[in-house]
């Protein structure tokens, strides 16, 4: 029994790593309806094996650990192929796998007219791969195996499109963006296997607990690293740039890597190695800032931009930086609860905005939608559940999610309610922007007429994902033995909890209000200077992008052209320089003239003599 | 006697290559790749006789014996010169590397060559020869004669089968490469006369001279020649700057062999030579060395960045690698040594198949601008579904033998000095930005050339090449073990005997 229980754990990130692998060396030559199947046939078999190892796990409560092979040894440095399943690593396999089945599913009939079909589903299938390598690794090298494989699987399904440049460098700001902050936690992997001589996971956590106080310095530095590389894998301040862009790849792929799952890889990271961070409260708490920080950022951003899967990609930075300041509250079971229920209803919206557009002949402004409630029925349900469950609206999934981190936050002294009401205030905004999305977009008057309707292969997953979206926040997650057991029950005050019930609500109302009710007109206030100038600023994204190309960019093209032609070599050239000047003074005085060797010889005798005599003397 | 078997054979095999286009122009590249490998053949049939146990005992760098191959032949008696080859499992690594590349240099300039093919596959051959050589030879004097074999040919290959530039470049070349290894020879004769006023006997073999007991005003200076004949060939910061010429330069197959071997004999001679024979000279040059090191991995990352020459991008994407390698050893424990050799296979490996790439795009489109490429994927897709998997490769993507390389440095290096592996790791991001921008400046984007739909795609022996080398770096990325395991006994061996640890002052975090 237990060897088919390990046969079904490697198959899991195997089925689709071999099925890339086929696709890839295919080269196209396989036609469609295969690699159809293969693509999301291998992601549903994986899916198949994550439900036989969860019913295993739910059974004996036992952590699976299987050993592969020894990846290097040199030393005591001996990292594994090797994977640790608990119930945090299935709850993630869940959302992968499953999440992915449905966007592979929905991909086979959104991809169907491109003409790179099999590169589409190679790549996906190598991103699912990768994403589960990353969760299930027992040691932090795997992880970071994983770790940039889904990082380069982003930079190839983002450029997916490689024709038009602008996807190109969309899908090159991409991977070097994150790559700064890989950069930073792969230092911290070095410091980690430095001081505590393992990079095994669990090793490591016991062994910091041994070795380290709260208080000490290297793990605030060790956990700093890997928030360095938490951020930048999940589009945190201040390398969230990269994820607006992001959005150049096919909707699918958006609503696979870059909501329901790779982002969320930073938040994984944390929860995994929560053990570091507790002994760390510095960084912990910075966690806890970065996170609000960036959900209100994020949020006033989504505000004022009117690409819908822009909006859309500001939301999900905004709902990432609620599952950060879970983490920095150590609220870890509510972080990773609201991580899958966004997987659930961010992917819904993702796919349900592909269906907008697929529909719409490639239309990605919400202006020039419009009406399209009644014309695409089944899209127009989807994103009002997805929207409903983003914005938190009660029992919804992403109601219980978010209640429980802002109750969480408010518990946590001092800062806390700081904290709670910078949530608070994200929650408004969220529920304003959602739904002035769904407003604009789906009501009002018909802009542009869809030409064509979603199949079932497009409106199943999206069905399927309403259905989650809803029931999501009924599930009782595996993670108890993970994360020290924190009291379901919060100890605050009623008033608190109805007001964090009743924002949602509000911001739906002034949504409704402002776009479609039509009641209150904020065109005065828009249009004045001030309004003017505070939409661009949020439009732009804060100036971030403008300050970074100044700073970095141009520092380092202005860098690269000026030492273009090789500072160094002006030595060496120097060196031949003097050569050739002696050469020209010594060729001079071979003139060939019988007078001037003569009196040279005489010249030089008279300095020989003087020398002699001076030196005798 | 089966080390200088191997020798002679690719000499010899240079010679009859050479005669044969007397007989027909397609003859000399079927012998040159007969010749290879039945090399390689012999060698790995010599090796798989030896006792399996014996690979993993640590040879005792002063004692010949306990080498896995030990072979000496009187030369020149009265100034104690000899023939004197040796093996462990680092030269025979390298040997393997050496012979596995010529294989793949010999196809990749199978079409390319229409003048002299037979001089051409000649002197291909003898570098080879060379090269083997050089990481055979235990006599210091032998070693630097094999040191000189490998480079004349090799100017030849630049100078005759060059490119546009060819005169200054192969000119550039020899120079750096005398220069210094005239230096090199100096330090040598200083070495050997030393050891005649201690022991009362002239002798230039390695194991003699690595057991030399002797305090010397000269041997920081002597440690300093050979430093600089080694970081020329490396080549490190500041001393590469013949290496983007060259390459730009050189023919593909020239590219290949400079790229994927002869760099090595730079890091190789530092491995072997120059720290173990000066160790404390060289713990106390450490901070230098690595901070060459250190600066050759940002400046090199930054120059391929500025590069409109796609050799040029390659050759100095190589600097920026090379510079690992020169901070890997010096931080002189296993870890690091262990990347550093690692880095020599992968980076070997992946840099010749870059080049072969830059040869065939200038087969078929006759620039080496990227200015004048973009595009190229909707005509040849093959082609670039290599570069992209090359590219990725040398950024340092995990599961490909380039990571475990740096990962191994960096690691061990950070042990000896983090301030220093925070400024290498920079080149983990810089080295995505040059990759990233080749991929992006060639095969991405809009077509601009015109011919595009008359380009040909890699055919089947040019595939056949690029997925034999694919599989090496996938496999050396998620199996390097049985790599690790060869040279393992030589880096303990070495480390047993010189347990010594860079000087830095106060430098800890």
């Amino acid at each position: 029994m237990a060897s088919n229980s390990l046969m079904a754990l490697w198959l899991i990130p195997a089925l689709p790593l071999f099925s890339a692998a086929i696709l890839l060396v295919s080269t196209g030559r396989m036609p469609k309806p295969i690699v159809s199947v293969m693509g999301a046939g291998s992601v549903g078999l994986s899916a198949l094996c994550v439900v036989a190892i969860a019913q295993k796990f739910l059974t004996d409560g036992k952590v699976i650990e299987l050993t592969l092979w020894t990846w290097m040894a040199v030393g005591d440095f001996t990292p594994g192929i090797a994977f640790y399943v608990d119930g945090l690593t299935i709850v993630m396999m869940s959302v992968i796998t499953g999440v992915g089945f449905l966007i592979h599913l929905y991909s086979t009939e959104f991809m169907a007219e491109d003409e790179s079909f099999c590169r589409y589903f190679a790549y996906m299938n190598l991103f699912v791969a990768m994403m589960l390598l990353l969760v299930m690794a027992d040691n932090l090298l795997l992880l970071y195996l994983g770790w940039e494989g889904v990082g380069v699987c982003s930079y190839l399904l983002v450029g997916f499109w490689h024709q038009d440049a602008n996807n190109g460098k969309a899908a090159r700001k991409a991977f070097v963006v994150t790559r700064v902050g890989d950069t930073a936690m792969a230092l911290g992997l070095f410091l980690l296997f430095t001081e505590l001589g393992t990079l095994n996971i669990q090793q490591l956590l016991s062994n910091a607990g041994q070795e380290w106080q709260v208080g000490d310095l290297i793990p605030v530095i060790a956990t700093a690293l890997l928030l360095g590389g938490a951020v930048g894998k999940s589009a945190q301040i201040p390398l969230h740039t990269w994820l607006p862009d992001a959005m150049a790849g096919p909707t699918p792929v958006s609503a696979l890597i870059h909501a329901a799952t790779m982002v969320t890889a930073g938040v994984y990271l944390i929860a995994r190695t929560h053990g570091l961070f507790l002994l760390a409260p510095e960084t912990l708490q910075a966690v806890a800032w970065v996170g609000v920080l960036t959900l209100l950022l994020a949020a006033f951003t989504a505000l004022a931009q009117h690409d819908i899967k822009r909006i859309l990609a500001y939301s999900t930075i905004s709902q990432i930086g609620y599952m950060f300041l879970a983490l920095g509250v150590s609220a870890f079971s509510s972080g990773i609860f609201h991580l899958m229920t966004h997987a659930f209803f961010k992917a819904l919206l993702f796919l349900a905005a592909g269906a907008v557009i697929h529909c719409l002949h490639h239309e990605h402004n919400i202006f020039r939608m419009g009406g399209l409630r009644t014309r695409l029925p089944v899209v127009f349900w989807s994103f009002l559940i997805g929207s409903a469950a983003l914005a938190a609206l009660p029992f919804t999934s992403g109601f219980y999610s978010k209640d429980a981190i802002l109750l969480s936050a408010w518990e946590l002294p001092e800062i806390g309610p700081w904290l709670w009401a910078g949530g608070l205030l994200g929650a408004l905004l969220t529920s304003i922007y959602s739904f002035r999305l769904v407003f604009i977009v789906f009501f009002g008057e018909a802009k542009t007429k869809p030409d064509k309707q979603p199949g079932w292969k497009m409106a199943g997953p999206l069905i399927l994902l309403c259905g989650l979206s809803i029931i999501g926040g009924w599930f009782v997650l595996p993670l108890t033995h993970v994360f020290p057991t924190a009291s379901d029950h919060h100890n605050v005050a009623h008033s608190i909890e109805i007001i964090s019930i009743a924002t949602p609500v509000i911001g739906v109302l002034i949504a409704y209000l402002l776009f479609l009710g039509r009641q209150i007109s904020i065109a005065n206030l828009v249009e004045s200077n001030v309004g003017q100038a505070l939409k661009n600023f949020w439009f732009s994204g804060w100036r971030f992008d403008d300050l970074y190309h100044a700073v970095f960019v141009r520092t380092y093209t202005g860098l690269a052209h000026w030492w273009r032609h090789e500072p160094v070599d002006s030595i060496y050239n120097a060196i031949i320089s003097i050569n050739q000047w002696l050469h020209r003074i010594f060729s001079a005085t071979q003139s060939g003239q019988l007078r001037w060797y003569a009196s040279s010889m005489v010249l030089g005798l008279i300095v020989l003599i003087a020398l002699v005599l001076r030196h005798s003397s | 006697m089966s080390l200088a078997i191997l020798i002679i054979l690719l000499l010899a095999g240079g010679v009859v290559a050479w005669q044969a286009e007397r007989f027909n122009r397609d003859l000399p590249r079927w012998i040159s790749l007969a010749a290879i490998a039945l090399a390689l053949l012999y060698f790995l049939n010599t090796v798989s006789g030896l006792h399996p146990d014996s690979f993993s005992l640590s040879p005792n760098p002063t004692e010949a014996s306990s080498w896995l191959i030990h072979y000496q032949l009187d030369w020149i008696p009265r100034f104690g010169i000899r023939f004197e080859l040796a093996m462990d499992g680092l030269s025979l690594l390298l040997i393997i590397l050496t012979l596995v590349l010529g294989l793949i240099a010999v196809a990749s300039s199978w079409d390319e060559i229409s003048f002299k093919p037979g001089l051409f596959q000649a002197n291909l051959l003898w570098t080879l020869a060379g090269v083997v050589g050089v990481f055979l030879a235990l006599d210091l004097f032998l070693f630097f004669l094999f040191w000189e074999v490998m480079l004349i040919p090799m100017y030849c290959l630049i100078a005759i089968w060059g490119h546009e530039d060819k005169a200054y470049a192969s000119m550039k070349f020899f120079i750096f490469t005398q220069v210094s290894g005239l230096l090199m020879l100096l330090s040598i004769m200083v070495l050997a006369w030393q050891g005649n006023v201690v022991n009362g006997q002239y002798s230039f073999s390695y194991f003699d001279l690595l057991s030399l007991q002797f305090e010397s005003r000269y041997s920081f200076w002597m440690m300093l020649g050979f430093f600089l004949a080694f970081t020329v060939k490396l080549p490190g910061f500041p001393f590469h700057t013949w290496l983007p010429d060259a390459h730009t330069q050189a023919p593909t197959a020239g590219s290949v062999l400079l790229a994927g071997i002869l760099l090595k004999t730079g890091a190789y001679g530092l491995l072997r030579f120059c720290i173990p024979l000066f160790p404390e000279e060289s713990m106390q040059f450490a901070p230098i060395a690595m901070t060459l090191g250190a600066a050759g991995v940002v400046y090199g990352a930054i120059l391929a960045f500025a590069q409109i020459d796609f050799k040029r991008l390659v050759a100095y994407s190589s600097v920026s690698h090379m510079g690992f390698v020169l901070l890997g050893l010096y931080a002189w424990n296993s870890l690091a040594i262990q990347g550093a050799i690692m880095q020599m296979v992968a980076h070997g490996v992946s840099t010749a198949a870059l080049f072969m790439l830059a040869g065939a795009l200038q087969h078929r489109l006759h620039t080496r601008d990227m200015n004048q490429m973009g595009g190229l994927w909707q005509a040849m897709p093959r082609m670039g579904a290599c570069a992209l998997f090359f590219a990725v490769a040398s950024l340092g993507l995990p599961g490909l033998g380039n990571f475990v390389a740096e990962f191994l440095t960096l690691v061990g290096l950070f042990k000896v000095n983090p301030w220093m592996t925070a400024i290498a790791a920079l080149g983990l991001i810089t080295g995505a930005i040059y990759s990233l921008w080749l991929i992006q400046k060639t095969f991405q984007g809009e077509h601009l050339h015109q011919q595009q739909n008359t380009l040909k795609d890699f055919g089947q022996r040019e595939m056949i090449t690029m997925a034999a080398m694919m599989v090496v770096l996938i496999w050396l990325g998620l199996y390097p073990q049985p790599v690790l395991d060869l040279t393992q006994p030589v880096v303990d061996g070495l480390q047993s005997m010189f347990p010594l640890e860079p000087i830095f002052h106060g430098a800890s975090l």
